[in-house]
C-alpha cells in the first residue's frame, strides 16, 4: 500500500513537469470554456431561458467525455513505456516493490491528476447554476460526474496496461486511442443493426453506459460494475505485461 | 552471502550464462571480469531479481532470488550498467523517492548521510539532468547505498569517470566492502587487481578462472621475465645470454632491448648483469616484467576454447 502511494505521488507531481499534461489540460479547458460561452449565447439569443432548463451534461458533460476519450491516451502513454526507454525500469523492478504495486501506483498517479482536471471543470455547472432559475438538477449533475470519474478510471487503467506492453510511448498512445474509441463507440454499433441480441453490445459500450445511464441519472449497479471491471482488467494487463518483461 | 549454483540463462538458443557456480562471503569484494557479452550483466540481473534464470539457483543472504525475490531485493543495493535516473527530478527528490520505496525510517536524514558519503550534498537541490556523467554515477551509487544493503552489486561502477572520480568511487567501494559483500563487474583489470579480494574471470558465460589477484598472476605467469637495456647493438649479447644455463626464451627487441626468462625462485639477474658488463656493454637498465593481468585476461578469454588456468603454456621449449 505504501509503495503504491509513493509511486502515485511521484507520477502525480511528474504531470506538473510535463508539457504534454499542460497542453492537454489547456486543450480540454479551452474547448469546454468556448463551448460553454457559445451555448450561453445561443440560449440567450434564441428562445432564451424560458425553454427546458439545460442540464449540466448537455452543456459541458458530454463534450468533456469525448475530450477525455481523445486525451487520456496521451496522459498514460509514457507511464511504463518511458521507464523502459530511460532504463529506470531496471531500478523499479529490482526495488522491493511488487509488480502490481508498480502498475497500480502509476494508475493512481494518473487518476489523481485527471480527478483534479475534472474537478476544475465543475466551474461550468457551477456557473450554469447561477445563471438559470431555479438552478440545475444537482442529482443529474452528480450522476454525470460520477460517470466521468469512473470512465476516467477505466480508460486510464487500460492506458497503463497498454503502455506496459510497449517500449515506445507513441505506439502505446496510438493503440490506447484505438482501444478507447473501440470501447467508447464501435463496440456498441451491432446493437443498432442486429434485430435481436444487440443488448450485449450495448452493455459493452462505455459510451452507452455514460450517455444512457449516468447522463440521464438512471444509474444502476451494473453500470458501475462494468466500469470497475474494465479498470481491473487494465491493471491486470499492466501487471502481467510487467511480469512478462522479466521473462524476456 | 551470495551463493550461485549451476546458474544458466538462455536467450532463445544462445546461452548467456552457462552453468555458473560461485560464492561470495561477507566482507568480500568479488570482482567479476570478462569481455563485453560474457554474461556479467545477465548474472547480476538474475541476482538482483530483475529476471529469473532458465535453470539453476542463486541465493543472497539465504533467500532464493526467484522464490523470495522481495526479501532479496530488500537486502541488495544495485547499480545497473546504465545508471537509472529520472533526469527531471532533483538529486534529493530522486533519493527520497527510492528511500520511500524501501520504507526507510528518517528517509530525509538517510538521504543526506548518503549524499555526504558520495560527496554530492552540495548538489542535492540540482536537477539530475544537469549533472555530469561522474556525478550521475555517484547518484546511482548513492541510490544503491541508501538502505545500507548487506550485498552491493555494481555493474561497471567506474565506467566513463575521470581518473579523480574513479579513485573516489573506488575508495567508497573499499570502505563499504569492509563489512559488506560487494560484487562488481569491470573490464578494467587493474581495477579488479586493486579492489578485489577475489577475481572471477568469465568468458562466453563460463567461469574460466577464479582466484585472488596475486594467485591468478602467479599461477598463470609460471616464469620470471626480465628486460635488459644496453647501449648499442645487442645481437651477439643476446646469443651469449641465451647460452647461459637456466635462461629461456631470449628475445632481442632492437634498440638495445633484450628480454629473457628463467624459472621462478632461481634468480639469475646477477649472473646476467655480470655477463653484460664482462662483454663490455653499457648496462642501462634491468627490470622484471610480470605477465600483467591484462595478458592473463587476454589469454583466458581469447576466442573459442577457454584455457583452464592450469594448462596455460609456460614457454617450455
Amino acid at each position: 500500500m505504501q509503495n503504491i502511494w509513493t509511486i502515485a505521488k511521484r507520477e502525480f507531481s511528474n504531470y506538473f513537469n510535463s508539457s504534454i499534461a499542460y497542453a492537454i489540460a489547456f486543450f480540454i479547458l479551452i474547448f469546454l470554456g468556448g463551448y460553454f460561452v457559445a451555448y450561453m449565447v445561443y440560449l440567450s439569443s434564441s428562445s432564451g431561458f424560458m425553454m427546458d432548463t439545460p442540464d449540466a451534461w448537455q452543456v459541458t458533460g458530454g463534450l468533456l467525455a469525448t475530450l477525455l476519450v481523445f486525451s487520456l491516451p496521451f496522459l498514460t502513454m509514457r507511464l511504463v513505456a518511458d521507464e523502459v526507454r530511460m532504463g529506470t525500469m531496471e531500478l523499479l523492478l529490482t526495488a522491493p516493490v511488487r509488480d502490481y504495486e508498480l502498475v497500480v501506483g502509476k494508475w493512481l498517479g494518473a487518476f489523481l491528476f485527471v480527478l483534479l482536471l475534472i474537478a476544475i471543470t465543475l466551474v461550468f455547472p457551477f456557473m450554469l447554476n447561477q445563471m438559470v432559475t431555479p438552478g440545475i438538477d444537482q442529482v443529474l449533475m452528480l450522476s454525470g460526474y460520477l460517470g466521468l470519474v469512473l470512465m476516467a478510471a477505466a480508460f486510464l487503467a487500460l492506458g497503463v496496461g497498454i503502455s506496459a506492453l510497449f517500449n515506445n510511448q507513441f505506439a502505446a498512445a496510438f493503440v490506447t486511442l484505438l482501444a478507447l474509441l473501440f470501447l467508447w463507440w464501435f463496440i456498441g454499433l451491432p446493437a443498432f443493426i442486429l434485430p435481436t441480441g444487440g443488448e450485449i453490445f450495448r452493455y459493452l459500450s462505455v459510451g452507452s453506459h455514460i450517455q444512457d445511464n449516468f447522463a440521464t441519472g438512471s444509474v444502476n449497479i451494473s453500470n458501475i460494475v462494468y466500469l470497475l471491471s474494465l479498470t481491473g482488467l487494465g491493471l491486470a494487463i499492466g501487471t502481467t505485461a510487467v511480469e512478462m518483461r522479466r521473462w524476456r | 552471502m551470495i551463493r550461485v549454483n549451476e546458474l544458466t540463462k538462455t536467450y532463445g538458443l544462445r546461452k548467456a550464462i552457462d552453468n555458473l557456480t560461485f560464492e561470495a562471503r561477507q566482507g568480500e569484494i568479488l570482482g567479476f571480469l570478462g569481455p563485453n557479452g560474457a554474461g556479467k550483466t545477465t548474472t547480476m540481473r538474475i541476482l538482483t531479481g530483475y529476471m529469473p534464470p532458465s535453470s539453476g539457483e542463486a541465493s543472497i543472504a539465504g533467500y532464493d532470488v526467484v522464490k523470495e525475490s522481495l526479501e532479496v531485493r530488500k537486502r541488495v543495493g544495485y547499480l545497473p550498467e546504465t545508471v537509472p535516473l529520472y533526469t527531471d527530478m532533483t538529486v534529493f527528490d530522486y533519493l527520497k523517492f527510492m528511500a520511500d520505496l524501501r520504507h526507510l525510517p528518517n528517509a530525509e536524514e538517510r538521504v543526506e548521510e548518503t549524499l555526504e558519503m558520495v560527496r554530492l550534498l552540495d548538489r542535492a537541490e540540482g536537477y539530475i539532468g544537469n549533472l555530469s556523467k561522474g556525478m550521475r554515477q555517484r547518484v546511482g551509487l548513492a541510490q544503491a547505498l541508501l538502505h545500507r544493503p548487506e550485498v552491493l552489486i555494481l555493474d561497471e561502477p567506474t565506467i566513463g569517470l575521470d581518473p579523480a572520480q574513479i579513485i573516489e568511487v573506488r575508495n567508497i567501494i573499499r570502505e563499504v566492502g569492509k563489512e559488506r559483500t560487494v560484487m562488481l563487474s569491470t573490464h578494467i583489470l587493474s581495477e579488479a587487481q586493486q579492489l578485489c579480494d577475489r577475481i572471477l574471470i568469465i568468458n562466453k558465460g563460463k567461469i574460466v578462472a577464479e582466484d585472488t589477484p596475486e594467485n591468478l598472476q602467479a599461477r598463470l605467469t609460471g616464469a620470471e621475465r626480465v628486460q635488459v637495456r644496453v647501449r648499442g647493438e645487442t645481437q651477439d649479447l643476446a646469443e651469449k645470454i641465451a647460452q647461459m644455463k637456466g635462461i629461456q626464451n631470449v628475445q632481442s627487441q632492437g634498440e638495445g632491448l633484450i628480454e629473457f626468462q628463467f624459472a621462478p625462485g632461481q634468480d639469475l639477474r646477477p649472473e646476467v648483469a655480470r655477463l653484460v658488463v664482462e662483454a663490455k656493454y653499457d648496462l642501462l637498465e634491468m627490470r622484471s616484467i610480470n605477465l600483467s593481468l591484462e595478458e592473463i585476461f587476454l589469454q583466458l578469454t581469447r576466442d573459442d576454447i577457454p584455457v583452464p588456468a592450469e594448462t596455460v603454456p609456460v614457454n617450455e621449449e
